[in-house]
């Protein structure tokens, strides 16, 4: 119900209106003197709990028993719950697809990723609960872990869920066009395989959440800095029992950014909502830094077989792709939506009639996905821009040549893919052919050219994107078939809420359900509204919190998909034009002339022809107040005006799963040039120029602001962040020294252009601008990368030593007497595989005996307390291990294994402990020696997991070295000396660390 | 990431800090600058009984110059040598070096022993102390000890220093002619992958390189042909025992050991 927008003119002072101008952000007072408003300086209720979580250490694992009666006595502690009192308390999260499987926020049972909350503990403070969570002993049986997504189809896999199949939660396929004929009928079959990995966006201030719980009525009240889509309200009344009245839920003034990733904070909600109902206190709870790259929500990572029927001019005629997504542990609403967000726009930006596609969503032994700026889009371009350049090179062909060959025709828009989506404005060739000429593409080539004459490495890179902004409400109901979609009912839509008030004494206030993450829509919604009034922005309130007991909101409600500036920003337009309309036949009445000739301007509003003729607006605005019976007939009030606006185009899918699955479509050319370093191979980019057509530009400098977070976060995802996980699926990087994050100096100022074609589908023409860089950076960059070095498959991120092999070939072999040193790991691998040997003077029989000895083993186990016997080959053991300052208590086993007295044994071990776990085997031979003495030696290959691996990721290979070496440097010594001729000065170091501790 | 519960002794008298250290020993850890300890204090990795702060005694707190070495005191921060207006002549290396160690914020915060005591196998202090032979000067209630930089470091984030010990100072030895220092990191104040520095001795060089062993590795290298050389550098390269970890593989860093090595033994020999 799109209104029709209206006819009242309105000038500011100057007569050129606000919208457009870069004026100063009314935000940035407040935030650049320390008065920001983020959910950690809003007070709380005296009496508030503070709540920590116990997390699983382990990437797939059962658990066989949580004891918590230590952690319940110790000091302040008011509850411990875990996964069983979650259960008890709440109702299971609802999953994105149809299948019988649960999805809890604490684990029930079962851990499948590292991180998974276990158990929750409330307490006086956050000091005492982790206290206390140190307190919790949980068991734990180790189940496989799979991590990959192309080995969780598997039949071998691991399965996580039982009610998916294996570990495919959805697998749909579609077929647009005559796929099949483009192909035989094409010249050339084109493909490319890809693995697009986990990054984040990591906003500096992680997540918060306030709860309260009130028995009297029923109700929670929850602060959280949620950002939206407010349809997870629905799944969190849902998960907590009440009915949505009953679950207010409100948002702080201001956030600390959140890039889509706030989204990921509902899960929270609901386990500290229980722990206020459980306790009848309000509880809050910050998220930590390692809490948050371990265990909030990543984008996904996604494995694309993608191919193209190209005729022999390098046309485009059809597309086969095949997505296979993962979305880590369990599926959590909104997923998998960022698999079908880009449905609509699988084609890019290009004129391709006809796709094929298979979408898989399958499930690994990870931290579960959600929103994260780009949603979908990075994944997608980067296989079909990747195809592109392939196309080029294959074909021989010029790379803009294939590029404006393909793009959709400027005649042809509205223009509906072939999926589905309606492309609804632009000019890509324009667009390209400006950006070639004022980039300057021309002198790229030539410094080019200059720097490889030089025998320097440079490439450069070219990508085009559509960028799809205002999601429509239906898209995720693709993964549904038609017949289950008929089943549930149709959803579409994208309703965008807006209120305009204005008080007795005429002043004008702004509220929208938006929850800006600091990008400024409290100065773009003055700037639009006081265009409307003809007044200046600093006369206009706006206030973006959300109240969901208060406000207008829907459940497309919030800040995600790009719809701030034109769906939210465009319904506040229309909300002040309905008042508008109103104050000008109010003031036509009193004016004594007609409605057309009024006009809003500085303040006054007025006739056009005798500007003298006029009425200050505070007053006229007022009079609903102050003499409503002075109002003219039929005229209505001028208090409060809400509009709900949502775009006719944005419907369900159809019965052939076309769905337009986004409003707004702007258009991104992109190039770069970048040089490799020769030695360190480094990636620097010399330049990058990044076209955008977002339609009308609200805010340029903001718009600009935009472009450029994108872009820094995009040379992240190209160059820098992975959120990487061992094969064991233990979480690699959970602290920013080594989740690198770009800063200022690794992150150049891109050159930015514009052109604007207006959307004819929004009520101020803008088009989303938040996410495209995310989209066609990466792909940008690694399509240079790949032009300079004359690599075929590229991975992200272009870490330098992943180039190591693509630009040297193989390694300098290691002198003979060194060979074994080169062996090369596989990728993930965290096996810490050696061997050493040690000289006793006993014998191997006297040395046999030792190692089947608990007191023995009791003494050579590095800092152990004490062993107990299960039986002859079994020990259990409890140790204290340290490196330098870092030591932990661990609970250990020892098994002996394959027995071959006295010549070999296999020894293997785990222990498991507050800072994580660790597990090894090593195979022990004895061989006597001439002098009486023996030499042991021992193979042995062990692994670390837990919080230990996710911040000390650098060091731990050779804490685990250090480690192994001092039980066998101890067992020597308790055989009676001799040396291990390995590290001759361990016995100085042992002593140093764990004398005395015995 | 709250710290366990510890006591915390601001020190007024070195006595005090020695006596506190005799008692307690491996259950007190020292604190200066806090730029290692207190992270691994908030993920609980370390759990103290005690923490004594020295950066109350201004007897710690000098940087001296003797006989033409230089001795930092355990109270210096990285800044404050960084800034020392004699740095360049006394010690280039550590003014090449120096810079690279974390960013302004940490090093106006951590100090010269701090870096040395945490021993961290890329950091480039105890890489510095090594190059140049240094010495770390030990002190505990009973007597005073001074060990070399190659017996000080022992591993990874392990030395010989007993747990009743202060690191009271460092000293590095007068200036030794020509030197050169480079850093591979992925950002800038990273944690090097490989940070190597070359000082020229009478016979040729002396390469050490950090952040690829367990801790800080010195050798010596005579003048050689560029194909021995290399040899050399790829023998040196292969034992330094290499690993993987998220940011580089171990190929990677032995291609740098071998590249940045000869391009800084060209520079130092030139």
């Amino acid at each position: 119900m799109a209104e029709a927008t209206g006819s009242v003119t309105a000038q500011s002072g100057s007569g050129l209106p606000w919208v457009g101008r870069s004026i100063a952000r009314v935000e940035d007072s407040s935030l650049l003197t320390g008065r920001g408003r983020f959910i950690d300086d809003v007070g709380v209720h005296p009496g508030t709990l503070h709540a920590a979580f116990l997390r699983s250490p382990h990437a797939h694992a059962d658990i066989v028993s949580i004891d918590v009666s230590q952690a319940m006595k110790a000091r302040g502690v008011a509850a411990v719950l875990h996964g069983e009192d979650i259960k008890a308390l709440t109702s299971s999260l609802v999953v994105g697809v149809k299948a019988p499987v649960e999805c809890w926020p604490m684990a029930v049972g079962r851990v499948r990723y590292v991180g998974e909350p276990v158990a929750i503990v409330v307490a006086t403070d956050r000091y005492l609960a982790e206290d206390a969570v140190d307190l919790i002993d949980v068991r734990y049986q180790v189940r496989p872990a799979v991590v990959d997504p192309r080995a969780a189809l598997s039949p071998e896999a691991p399965v996580l869920h039982d009610g998916f199949g294996g570990n495919v939660a959805s697998d749909r396929s579609f077929r647009y066009g005559d796929p099949e004929s483009a192909f035989a009928a094409a010249a050339h079959r084109i493909s490319i395989d890809i693995s697009y990995p986990r990054n984040s966006c990591t906003p500096i201030e992680t997540y918060g959440v306030v709860a309260g719980y009130d028995p009297g009525e029923d109700v929670y009240d929850v602060l959280a800095n949620f950002q939206g889509p407010f349809s997870i309200h629905a799944v969190l009344s849902r998960a907590l029992k009440v009915p949505g009245n009953r679950l207010r839920l409100r948002t702080p003034p201001d956030s600390g950014g959140s890039f889509g990733v706030k989204q990921g904070v509902f899960p929270y909600i609901v386990l500290i909502a229980a722990a206020a109902r459980a306790t009848g206190r309000p509880v809050k709870w910050t998220e930590d830094r390692l809490e948050h790259l371990t265990a909030s929500v990543s984008a996904t990572n996604r494995a694309i077989s993608l191919a193209a029927a190209v005729a022999e001019d390098g046309r485009i005629l059809a597309l086969d792709w095949d997505q296979v997504e993962d979305c880590g542990a369990h599926l959590r609403a909104p997923e998998p939506a960022t698999l079908y967000r880009m449905h609509g726009n699988l084609s890019g930006a290009y004129d391709i009639r006809h796709m094929k596609i298979r979408n898989r969503v399958v499930v690994t032994n990870k931290t579960p996905t959600g929103l994260n700026r780009g949603f979908g889009g990075p994944q997608v371009y980067f296989a079909l821009e990747r195809l592109v350049q392939r196309i080029e090179l294959e074909l021989n062909l010029d790379p803009l040549e294939v590029i404006t060959r393909n793009l959709v025709p400027a005649d042809a828009f509205p223009y509906r893919t072939a999926s589905g989506a309606l492309l609804d404005s632009g000019d890509y060739q324009e667009a390209v052919r400006r950006a070639v000429q004022e980039g300057q593409l021309a002198e790229l080539k030539a410094r080019r050219d200059e720097a490889r004459a030089q025998g320097r490495l440079y490439g450069i890179g070219y990508t085009a994107v559509v960028e799809p902004s205002v999601s429509n409400m239906g898209y995720i109901t693709t993964v549904l078939t038609p017949a289950e979609r008929r089943k549930a009912g149709p959803k579409n839509g994208a309703q965008a809420t807006a209120t305009v008030s204005i008080d007795p004494v005429g002043s004008v206030s702004v509220h929208v359900a938006s929850v800006p993450q600091g990008q400024g829509h409290r100065t773009v919604l003055s700037q639009v509204v006081a265009d409307v009034f003809g007044l200046k922005p600093s006369d206009i309130r706006v206030n973006t919190e959300i109240d969901t007991a208060k406000d207008a909101w829907s459940i497309a409600s919030g800040n995600y998909a790009s719809r701030f500036a034109p769906a939210v920003a465009g319904t506040a337009k229309l909300a002040a034009q309905r008042i508008a309309e109103r104050l000008a036949r109010i003031a036509a009445s009193q004016l004594n002339t007609d409605v057309d000739d009024i006009v809003f301007v500085g303040g006054q509003i007025g006739s056009k022809r005798n500007p003298d003729n006029k009425v200050s607006f505070s007053r006229l605005a007022g009079l609903s107040h102050w003499s409503p019976a002075a109002l003219p007939d039929g005229v209505g009030q001028t208090i409060r005006e809400t509009v709900f606006w949502t775009p006719p185009e944005l419907t369900a899918p159809d019965e052939d799963d076309h769905i337009n699955s986004s409003l707004c479509h702007g258009f991104i050319f992109d190039f770069c040039g970048v040089e490799i370093d020769r030695t360190t191979l480094e990636t620097r980019i010399d330049r990058y120029v990044t076209m955008h057509d977002c339609g009308t530009i609200l805010h340029p400098a903001m718009v600009d602001g935009q472009v450029r977070g994108g872009f820094a976060q995009a040379v992240g995802a190209a160059l820098y962040e992975e959120y990487a996980y061992a094969e064991d699926g233990s979480f690699l990087n959970g602290t920013l020294a080594d989740y690198l994050l770009p800063t200022a100096a690794e992150v150049p100022d891109p050159i930015i252009l514009h052109m604007e074609t207006p959307s004819p589908f929004t009520p101020l023409g803008a088009k989303g601008v938040g996410e495209g860089n995310c989209m066609s950076t990466p792909v940008c960059i690694a399509n240079a990368v790949a032009d300079a070095i004359g690599a075929r498959d590229l991975v992200l991120p272009l870490v330098p030593a992943k180039l190591a092999a693509l630009v040297r070939g193989d390694e300098p072999a290691p002198p003979v007497h060194q060979a074994s040193q080169a062996d090369p790991k596989r990728r993930g691998d965290r096996k810490l595989r050696g061997e050493g040997r040690a000289s006793v003077k006993a014998s191997a029989q006297q040395v046999w005996a030792m190692l089947l000895d608990p007191d023995t083993l009791a003494a050579v186990i590095p800092g152990c307390h004490g062993v107990e016997k299960i039986s002859d080959t079994h020990f259990r053991a409890d140790v204290t291990i340290g490196i330098g300052p870092v030591k932990g208590r661990y609970r250990a086993e020892v098994k002996l294994s394959d027995l071959d007295p006295p010549h070999a044994v296999t020894l293997a071990g785990n222990a498991e402990g507050a800072l994580g776990f660790g597990h090894g085997e090593g195979r022990i031979t004895l061989r006597p020696e001439p002098n009486g003495g023996t030499t042991i030696h021992y193979l042995y290959e062990a692994g670390i997991g837990g919080k230990v691996a996710s911040i000390g990721g650098r060091l731990l290979d050779g804490a685990a070295k250090v480690i192994i070496g001092q039980f066998f440097a101890s067992l020597a010594r308790q055989a009676g000396g001799g040396s291990s001729s390995a590290r001759p000065s361990l016995f100085a170091r042992l002593r140093q660390w764990f004398g005395g501790q015995r | 990431m709250k710290p366990a519960a510890f006591d915390y002794i601001r020190a007024e008298h070195l006595d005090e800090v020695l006596d506190v250290l005799r008692r307690e020993g491996g259950d007190a850890r020292i604190i200066a600058g806090g730029q290692s300890l207190m992270p691994m204090l908030n993920m609980r990795l370390a759990k103290p009984k005690t923490l004594i702060d020295i950066m109350r005694l201004p007897q710690l707190a000098r940087i001296e110059r003797n006989g033409g070495g230089v001795t930092v005191g355990a109270g210096v921060r990285q800044e404050s040598l960084l800034a020392w207006s004699e740095l360049a002549d006394a010690l280039p290396l550590a003014a090449l070096a120096l810079p690279w160690t974390g960013q302004v914020q940490t090093r106006s915060r951590g100090t010269v022993c701090g870096s040395i005591a945490h021993a961290d196998p890329s950091a480039e202090l105890p890489l510095v102390l090594c190059a140049l032979g240094g010495e770390v000067h030990l002190r505990s209630a009973k007597k005073r000890r001074r060990v070399s930089a190659k017996e000080f470091f022992a591993g990874m984030m392990a030395t010989n220093r007993a747990d009743d010990e202060l690191i009271e100072a460092v000293s590095f030895p007068a200036n030794q002619g020509r030197c050169a220092f480079r850093e591979v990191a992925r950002r800038h104040g990273d944690f090097a992958i490989v940070a190597c520095a070359a000082v020229a001795t009478k016979d040729g060089v002396r390469l050490a390189v950090g952040g690829v062993a367990d801790m800080p590795t010195t050798r010596e290298f005579p003048r050689l042909e560029t194909s021995a050389r290399d040899d050399a550098l790829n023998s040196f390269a292969y034992e330094l025992n290499a690993r993987d970890d998220v940011h580089a593989t171990a190929r990677y860093r032995r291609d740098l050991v071998r590249m940045i090595g000869a391009e800084l033994m060209r520079e130092v020999l030139s």
